[in-house]
């Protein structure tokens, strides 16, 4: 598997990362103007109110962009070639992340993706993507 | 008020060593400064203003204490690699505003032989933006050239053209890093980083710096030295823009105009051209968003020599730029400005010497075109421009 080296996790982002341990992965919409937030913010980006709510969001999309590392560092150092993507998820945002159980070289953008949970060991699991069942 | 006319670029240096591992990022921060003062005419009791990144101390504190100055007016602007610019535009700024006159602008870093970490996602996007295995700037931007051969067709062989061009300049060059010609073939053979950038796409890693006095147009006309008087300055910062990102595109989209705009010239009046160059996809988007041809035409636009100099459509990087010749501290921002003030000088190497060269561009981009970055356009013209 991929490593899965655990993300910093501060007060905004607790709740996000706690929902990805039971294979969750929670949006928030801004109840005043009604757009989807990415990353979890406590602020509306667009309105700046503090009156944003969480949803279960849908675990699939399709690839927006994707590169091959070839080497990796750090705790990727022998992971061989591994890649990391926008995926553009069905309720809307374009998130990096990583594409993993997959062919490497039959990879396309627009390819349909599934999400899949990475446990880090510490509270918190990766989103990751893979080709989509079906 | 503009800034049109009212600051010059007036001395510039460029340190000629690519490793230095034998001297303090402050000693090379100081040994960069006195050589632009040299090179201008003037001493460090001249200056009062302080420009520098994010990576000089605890701000401008630490570098004004080591010089030994007393600055009237400071900017500690952290836009990466385009930092510099941004100074440039900001200290032509506050000389109009009478807040200083000779302004110092200083880049030091030792990423080869010292130690060298910034964090391209430190803020609310750390751990979202970060992590996934990112290790440097070549597998983000890896995605934003991904996204634009799937949108317009550029190809790995357009992206290879930008290299050759940046290296028929720097065999000019003797400082330069990878001072011989390359050929596409050699771009397209040479290792995968990130898919689909090879490793000739991406820029060098040196250690290195330089600095630039901007000056009063009192301070330029009392001076020896040619000066490049700064027409127009234009900053934009793109980001994720909440889950919204479109990777095809830079922040000079926002920033080419602003400077254009101020300078009250258009891109039919550039001669050469300072493009930063952290990797060829980097010059092919920018030369789209600043309108040198339409988007999504930049690798027809590079290709049959269009940026070769002297005579390209386009003569871009003829000091070898950050793909050859130097990329100091993995910031290529201040050796734009310095080869664009080279030519305006009429000093460049006679091999890629632009003639005429009465306006100039230079343009930075910091941070990742994969994520966040700032853009900062500067537009410089001759005395008479």
């Amino acid at each position: 598997m991929l490593p899965a080296p655990a993300p910093a996790i501060n007060s905004t982002t607790a709740e996000f990362w706690k929902a990805t341990t039971e294979g969750r992965f929670l949006l928030q919409r801004c109840n005043a103007c009604d757009i989807v937030l990415w990353f979890p913010r406590r602020n509306c980006p667009k309105c700046w109110t503090e009156d944003v709510s969480t949803f279960d969001a849908q675990q699939t999309g399709t690839i927006y962009s994707f590169t091959v590392v070839r080497k990796g560092t750090g705790a990727f150092k022998d992971a061989g070639p591994f890649v990391i993507a926008y995926v553009e998820l069905a309720d809307g945002p374009r998130i990096m992340t990583n594409i993993v159980d997959c062919d490497i070289d039959a990879l396309h953008v627009g390819m349909p993706v599934e999400m899949v949970f990475h446990d880090t060991g510490e509270g918190s699991a990766l989103y990751r993507f893979r080709p989509a069942s079906r | 008020m503009t800034i049109r006319g009212a600051a010059y670029v007036a001395g510039i240096y460029e340190h000629p060593r690519r490793d230095i591992p034998d001297r303090t990022l402050f000693e090379i921060h100081t040994e960069v400064a006195l050589g632009a003062l040299a090179d201008a005419g003037l001493q460090m009791s001249d200056v009062d203003a302080v420009f520098c990144d994010g990576t000089a101390g605890f701000g401008p504190m630490s570098l004004v204490e080591h010089f030994g100055l007393r600055p009237t007016y400071f900017d500690s602007t952290e836009t990466g690699g385009s930092s510099y610019l941004a100074h440039v535009g900001h200290a032509a700024a506050a000389i109009a505003a009478g807040k200083c006159s000779v302004a110092l602008i200083t880049l030091a870093g030792k990423p080869r032989t010292g130690r060298h970490e910034v964090s391209f996602a430190s803020g609310s996007d750390s751990g979202f933006e970060s992590g996934w295995g990112i290790a440097g700037a070549p597998h983000t931007y890896a995605l934003a050239a991904q996204r634009h051969m799937y949108e317009f067709g550029t190809t790995s062989a357009q992206l290879a053209e930008i290299k050759v061009a940046a290296s028929i300049h720097a065999q000019y060059n003797p400082n330069a890093y990878l001072p011989y010609a390359v050929t596409v073939e050699d771009v397209l053979n040479s290792p995968l980083v990130a898919d689909p950038l090879h490793r000739l796409d991406c820029c060098v890693v040196t250690d290195g710096g330089g600095a630039l006095i901007v000056v009063s147009p009192e301070v330029a006309r009392s001076l020896g030295r040619t000066s490049a008087k700064i027409l127009g300055h234009g900053e934009a910062i793109k980001h994720t823009s909440n889950g919204g990102i479109d990777l095809t595109y830079t922040g000079a989209v926002w920033s080419g105009p602003r400077a254009f705009a101020e300078a009250g010239v258009s891109v039919a009046d550039i001669k050469y051209a300072s493009i930063y160059d952290s990797f060829t996809i980097t010059v092919l988007q920018t030369i789209e968003d600043l309108g040198f041809c339409e988007k999504g035409q930049g690798g027809k636009f590079v290709m049959d020599g269009g940026l070769v100099a002297p005579f390209g459509k386009l003569p871009f990087n003829t000091d070898g730029g950050g793909l050859c010749n130097n990329h100091p501290s993995n910031r290529g921002g201040i050796t734009k400005v310095i080869e664009a003030v080279r030519q305006m000088r009429g000093e460049a190497h006679p091999s890629v010497q632009v003639p005429n060269c009465q306006i100039s561009l230079a343009h930075g981009t910091g941070g990742s075109l994969g994520s966040k970055h700032g853009s900062v356009t500067l537009i410089l013209g001759q005395e008479d421009a």
